[in-house]
């Protein structure tokens, strides 16, 4: 069984991220980038899979600028056992990579499809989801629990209030959550495997996708900075306070 | 505190200054380059700051507990070790017939520098397995190192190196343990060996020791010690654990830091005899163990740069954090972050611009050692060699004195809360204190420089890497640089007379060359590291004019530069003083006046 991953090249989780001074996007300028959290857990999950002899191949797939390489590079380091670059120096928004991923898959015919739940830099959630409409596939998003089981794959998911169990039939989009897994670290051999690994480039246009951004950005600004508090005197003041200025009560 | 390693300086370093691709250009290291390179650093980093860092204060607020001659490591030790040995860390720079990964050792250093910052105690353990490790591979049999190296590499069993006895320091003609031929090919071996680092602990199954001990025929002094391979359990022919061998843990050290690594008095023979096997020819034991002393001696600098690193970062942190009295000069009446004072400033200044001169002089020494070691070309091969001898206790013996300065700095940054234990400010001064004392005390580094690396040669090498410096302060000069230029030209001055110095007295009058070799120890390094910063300086200047992205970075680097030439250089013009003027003083007062 084949699997395909998709991963996004990120600021770093550690990184604290800056507005550029004309508001026009977030300052990423020799920020360091890495693997989208969620988008590691989709690779361990896969790797897992494949070491219990449930898959047979790992496709990792990522869309966006040359550095991307680097970060399919730590996919192949973690187990995956082919790249596949969709190379475009244009913003990506989630329909185009939709769009793009169901033009891979349609390629390569994955049985499954493991994507993160969201990326850590617009939190958009959205690509799995168009991807299982345009697949027209079913979807385990937030997935928490991940089993095969003959031409199905049960998936538990994270909703509110507790955990859901659903039984998708096969080829399936599967997002991942926090607590699907512990991704693990890189061993050295592996790195210099990884190497040596094959790593295809494509572009959107040999994809036959129009990946023009859809959605404009007007401005992008910090979050307001918290204002000081003051001590009130008395708890009479403290209610006046709610009361005539916050008016919370 | 949280430690983050420094990859972007690493990086910087590894390809502006020490020069890895030219390392990579090397005969066997066609698959080493930047990108590699980049690839190990990011995932040493993640390693070192989650898995590694995390047990530093555990291990030195727990410890280890013997008990029964069983040494039980601090909490997580075992597991983090587990995942550094099985993802292949110990091997990084061991050889791929062995199951190592054949990177240079400019690579491995600049891993190293993470573990040793991580958790120095830690770190040490795989650190002396690569010294077993290497003197085995170049010295042992092919049946030894089959039955050792591989299981060595992979980290499923560590090494030790038991040299010291209670007699027997600094000193070690004076080994009096003893090797009686068995007639088998085997030797029984008795003895005590003391500050034996991770010499029995629980994290693996077999303990591989190197002992050194004395043939029943042996000549007296250096010429009649050899070199053995003594195993925790002894290994069967088809590479099974057999029988436990005569060599036991009686006693821990307690110790001023790095509590983490058991520091064990070891005794072999108590019931008759370990059993030893021999390495390489009798008698040849110490010379087999000084081809290790210069990786083992950079290994040292390296924990001296990394644990000031550490330190720097938790004072960094603290300073941004801690509020106290107004801004001087400011209109703002509110006490301030104390990093806005001046004085804190030059401490956090002084930490800073010492550790990247060290970072950039020991990882050109790294970066020699390779060249030395593969050049195709003999001259050059000859070339690096001389400059990786001379510049080995420079690195040790400075990162290492200077380590006790900034860390002390890191706990003075702290104020008095620096003092209480729970900051954790304190430990890094602890743990920082053996460095420049182990692997040969700073005096013994001093006396090899003056000895065997400057005056034996004429301060051919010394002369040589002066020149170069000469070149780079001209260069500065004629880039906008001038004022580190000029501090380095008025440094060469003080250092080229210090040299000739030691060239033209050390037969003469040996003692008093000795009395000022710390000095010149010290000169030496403030005068490389001085250089190190000004190439650097050049590099960020060019890279700056290029639009270089990063400019953050590459200004901190010329500021960085610049405080150095402004604040470290002019201190050798006191060091040569001392050097050429102070030996008299010394050595003046009669013994029994003290």
């Amino acid at each position: 069984m084949k699997i395909l991953v998709a991963v996004k090249r990120v600021v770093d989780y550690n990184v604290k991220v800056r507005c550029k001074t004309d508001g026009s996007d977030v300052d990423v300028a020799n920020v360091k980038m890495s693997m989208n959290p969620f988008d590691e857990i989709a690779v361990e999950e896969a790797v897992r899979l494949k070491e219990a002899g449930k898959a047979s191949e790992i496709v990792v797939a990522s869309l966006g600028v040359k550095q991307c390489e680097e970060t399919l590079r730590t996919a192949l380091a973690m187990g995956a056992d082919r790249a596949i670059h969709v190379e475009t120096d244009t913003e990506l928004q989630p329909l185009a990579v939709a769009k793009l991923l169901k033009a891979l898959a349609d390629k390569e015919q994955p049985q499954l499809v493991i994507l993160g739940k969201q990326a850590i830099d617009d939190d958009a959630n959205q690509t799995g989801q168009m991807l299982a409409a345009l697949m027209n596939a079913p979807q385990g998003t937030f997935a928490s629990k991940v089993e095969l089981a003959g031409d199905k794959v049960n998936v538990t998911r994270e909703i509110d209030g507790g955990l859901e169990t659903v039984s998708l039939s096969l080829p399936a989009i599967v997002t991942t959550d926090l607590r699907l897994n512990e991704p693990r670290y890189v061993k050295l051999p592996n790195i210099m495997a990884a190497k040596k690994k094959p790593l295809d480039k494509t572009t959107p246009a040999e994809l036959g996708v129009d990946a023009a951004p859809r959605l404009k950005t007007l401005k992008v600004a910090e979050p307001p900075v918290r204002k000081a508090g003051i001590k009130v005197a008395s708890v009479a003041e403290l209610v006046a306070k709610l009361k005539n200025e916050a008016k919370v009560i | 505190m949280s430690y983050r390693a420094p990859v972007t300086d690493i990086r910087f370093v590894l390809n502006e200054l020490a020069g890895l691709n030219e390392v990579g250009a090397l005969p066997g290291y066609e698959d080493v380059n930047p990108e590699l390179a980049d690839a190990i650093l990011e995932e040493a980093a993640k390693l070192a700051e989650n898995v590694i860092a995390p047990l530093n204060k555990v291990g030195d607020q727990h410890g280890n507990k013997l008990s029964d001659g069983i040494v039980t490591t601090a909490p997580g030790f075992k597991s983090a070790y587990q995942q550094f040995s099985e993802n292949g860390w110990v091997s990084l720079r061991t050889p791929t017939e062995f199951g190592g990964q054949g990177m240079p050792a400019l690579i491995a250093m600049a891993t190293e520098e993470m573990w040793c910052a991580a958790n120095v105690a830690f770190s040490l353990c795989p650190l002396l397995t690569l010294g077993a490790f290497e003197a085995l591979e170049h010295h042992a049999s092919d049946e030894l190192k089959a039955t050792y190296l591989p299981k060595m590499a992979s980290g499923e069993w560590t090494g030790t190196m038991n040299l010291t006895e209670p007699q027997a320091g600094s000193d070690l003609a004076q080994v009096r343990a003893k090797a009686v031929p068995v007639g088998d090919g085997t030797y029984k071996i008795s003895g005590q060996k003391i500050f034996i680092t991770w010499g029995e602990h629980d994290m693996v199954e077999n303990i591989v020791h190197l002992v050194l001990a004395r043939l029943p025929d042996a000549p007296a002094g250096v010429k009649g010690i050899s070199l053995f391979v003594v195993p925790k359990y002894l290994v069967n022919a088809d590479g099974s654990l057999g029988e436990r061998n005569d060599v036991s843990c009686v006693s821990l050290e307690h110790k001023l830091g790095i509590h983490a690594s058991p520091t064990c008095v070891m005794s072999y023979g108590d019931k008759g005899g370990a059993i030893g096997y021999l390495v390489g020819e009798a008698h040849r034991g110490l010379g087999y163990m000084f081809t290790m002393m210069n990786q083992a001696r950079l290994g040292v600098g390296i924990e001296g740069m990394a644990i000031a690193e550490r330190a720097y970062q938790q004072a960094v942190a603290y300073a941004k954090d801690r509020v106290q009295s107004r801004e001087l000069g400011s209109d703002n009446p509110a006490p301030a972050a104390i990093i806005k004072h001046a004085d804190i400033r030059r401490m956090l200044m002084t930490m800073k611009s010492q550790i990247e001169a060290q970072r950039a002089l020991t990882y050109y020494a790294g970066a020699a050692l390779d060249r030395a070691a593969r050049h195709p070309d003999a001259a050059e091969k000859q070339k690096w060699q001389a400059v990786v001898n001379f510049l080995i206790p420079i690195v040790k013996g400075w990162n290492t004195e200077q380590v006790n300065e900034i860390t002390s700095l890191g706990v003075q940054i702290h104020g008095g809360m620096g003092f209480i234990e729970e900051t954790g400010a304190a430990q890094h001064l602890r743990d920082a204190r053996i460095t420049a004392i182990y692997e040969g005390t700073t005096g013994i580094q001093a006396m090899d420089l003056v000895g065997r690396k400057t005056a034996s040669e004429q301060g051919r090498t010394a002369r040589a890497l002066l020149a170069e410096v000469e070149a780079v302060a001209a260069q500065l000069k004629t880039q906008g640089l001038a004022e580190i230029g000029d501090a380095l030209d008025a440094a060469l001055v003080h250092a080229r007379a210090s040299t000739d110095f030691v060239v033209g007295q050390f037969e003469a009058q040996p003692k008093a060359v000795a009395a000022g070799s710390v000095p010149f120890l010290k000169l030496m390094g403030i005068v490389l590291g001085g250089w190190q910063l000004g190439r650097a300086a050049l590099v960020a200047k060019q890279k700056l004019a290029d639009g270089d992205a990063d400019s953050a970075f590459l200004e901190a680097k010329l500021i960085t530069a610049r405080f150095f030439a402004a604040h470290l250089l002019p201190q050798v013009s006191g060091l040569s003083a001392a050097i050429l003027h102070g030996a008299d003083t010394v050595l003046a007062l009669p013994e029994e006046a003290f």
